[in-house]
């Protein structure tokens, strides 16, 4: 018996470049990331809403008429799902990313997505009040 | 140790502060995002929206610009942040770090600079 | 004498499962080859039961680690139909009627059919300053640390790990970057940092933030899955982001001389 090179002989196996479609859970953290692109996408489609507000009566109607064409329409309900499965991971890892003590006493999970989750409904609440009040 | 390629100790200084913003964007758009798309993406444009003056008077004020900046903002570097991992891990692009994390909180930065502008300078 | 042959011939005309087993011998494979096996199945045989009868009465040259056979040793880890599992907790009849495919653990170099080269993970783990580090307040041999449950309770979690490397081999970020330091070896820093007799949680910080360190990790989870030991690796990590970046932020704003 001769002694096995110890170094030359390894297998790697390659990592496939879209690792993440072959397994559930990978895919689903890669839905979770790419939520982002949505929350991105919000927030530009926001600006450019506050940006037709600015320009005048006119503008703001144009602006109504084009969220209201089947495509925009589409795209945002797509965000709105992917926004609403952002929030909802979020709330998910949160009470295990952050260690809250209290007396030197980890709270369970519940005591710190409870408050996630009630703010979340009061925010939203208040904004639904401001604008349709 | 260090492959080639990798950014090394060049990424440790400024990393922490990339993740403040990316969670404290996850926060801020957990909270504030899905009620904006659900009210300005779904229910306005079907059922009909506020009248303008209101929707001015909200938009225009003090705090509500603070809050969309600071919204834009954080939520833009949450962007950047899982997109730079999101492409680097999810397509092995990882030794172009230097490359795609650039243009990443650029884009973020110049998003910011847009937000600040529509919201300060043309309302 | 003639009882033996008997057994066997009562074994196999039972139920039987096919063991696909991974099997890669350097110098002779480019490649793993998985070669099938017929075993009993029977309802208390774990995976490794399975192997154990590949290696006594099939094939004795098969390669592999195991140890304890109660989930305390941390050697038996292998990828079961995709999944890293401790195959001595794993059963083959939760894969009825079969096959059981059994590969080595993924995101390490294979040495030989199941063996995989565990001497960078063991780097890894050294690498964190593993130990109470006490800066020069040595107590006198014969004196006693006490902590209150509350101070055990702060890190008692991460020092459950055995480790197994199955947070490892599910982690696609420590498969696609060696150099990440990875969740167990980041779990057993906190294990110290968060231990009040240690003080060395400065120089863990300088390992944990720099390159390969907590930062590369996107939070996927699935270490914490994998885990058979409750240590939640992937909240410890998260955990010392926030710790490290208030440090940070610290550092950022005191002036030299004050920190």
């Amino acid at each position: 018996m001769t002694a096995p090179d110890d170094t030359a002989a390894r297998y790697r196996r390659p990592v496939p470049v879209l690792w993440w479609t072959g397994r559930r859970p990978y895919l689903l953290f890669m839905i979770r990331e790419f939520s982002s692109v949505f929350v991105a996408w919000s927030v530009v489609y926001l600006l450019l809403l506050v940006r037709a507000v600015a320009a005048g009566p006119a503008a703001y109607r144009g602006f109504m008429e084009l969220s209201a064409s089947w495509w925009m329409l589409a795209l945002n309900v797509a965000a709105l799902a992917l926004t609403l499965f952002h929030t909802i991971t979020w709330f998910v890892v949160t009470p295990k990313a952050v260690a809250v003590r209290v007396l030197g006493v980890r709270l369970p999970a519940f005591m710190v997505a409870g408050p996630l989750y009630t703010a979340w409904i009061a925010v939203s609440a208040f904004v639904v009040w401001l604008l349709v009040r | 140790m260090a492959r080639e390629g990798r950014a090394g100790p060049r990424r440790r200084p400024v990393e922490p502060f990339l993740w403040l913003l990316f969670s404290g964007g996850g926060m801020a758009a957990a909270v504030l995002v899905p009620v904006l798309v659900l009210l300005f993406g779904v229910v306005f444009p079907l059922a009909g929206g506020p009248p303008y003056d209101h929707l001015r008077a909200v938009a225009a004020h003090p705090l509500t610009r603070v809050a969309l900046l600071g919204l834009a903002v954080l939520a833009f570097f949450h962007w950047a942040h899982r997109f730079r991992f999101a492409v680097e891990h999810g397509l092995g692009l990882g030794r172009l770090d230097r490359l795609i994390a650039p243009l990443c909180y650029g884009a973020a930065l110049a998003g910011s600079a847009a937000a600040a502008h529509v919201l300060f300078l043309t309302l | 004498m003639s009882a033996e042959p008997a057994m066997r011939a009562a074994e196999t005309a039972g139920e039987s499962i096919v063991l696909r087993v991974s099997r890669y011998l350097p110098g002779r494979d480019a490649e793993p080859v998985p070669r099938d096996y017929e075993v009993p199945l029977r309802e208390e045989w774990s995976v490794l039961d399975g192997l154990n009868h590949v290696k006594d009465v099939l094939d004795g040259s098969l390669a592999y680690r195991w140890s304890c056979r109660m989930g305390i040793c941390g050697s038996c880890g292998m990828t079961v139909n995709g999944e890293p599992r401790l195959t001595c907790g794993t059963f083959l009849s939760e894969f009825a009627p079969g096959p059981v495919v059994v590969e080595p653990l993924r995101g390490f170099a294979v040495i030989r059919d199941l063996v995989v080269d565990i001497e960078p993970f063991l780097g890894k783990l050294a690498s964190v300053t593993p130990w109470l580090v006490r800066n020069g307040a040595e107590p006198p041999p014969d004196a006693e640390f006490a902590q209150t449950p509350e101070q055990l309770g702060a890190y008692k979690q991460f020092s459950m790990c055995i480790n197994c490397m199955l947070c490892y081999s599910a982690c696609p970020v420590y498969a696609l970057d060696e150099d990440f330091l990875g969740p167990a070896a980041i779990a057993l820093a906190q294990r110290y940092n968060l231990d009040s007799r240690d003080m060395g949680a400065a120089a863990r910080f300088d390992v944990l933030a720099a390159a390969g360190g907590v930062w590369d990790c996107t939070y996927v989870g699935e270490c914490s899955a994998a885990c058979p030991k409750g240590v939640d690796p992937a909240g410890a990590i998260q955990q010392y982001k926030l710790t490290a970046a208030m440090e940070t932020v610290r550092r950022f704003l005191l002036p030299k001389g004050a920190r």
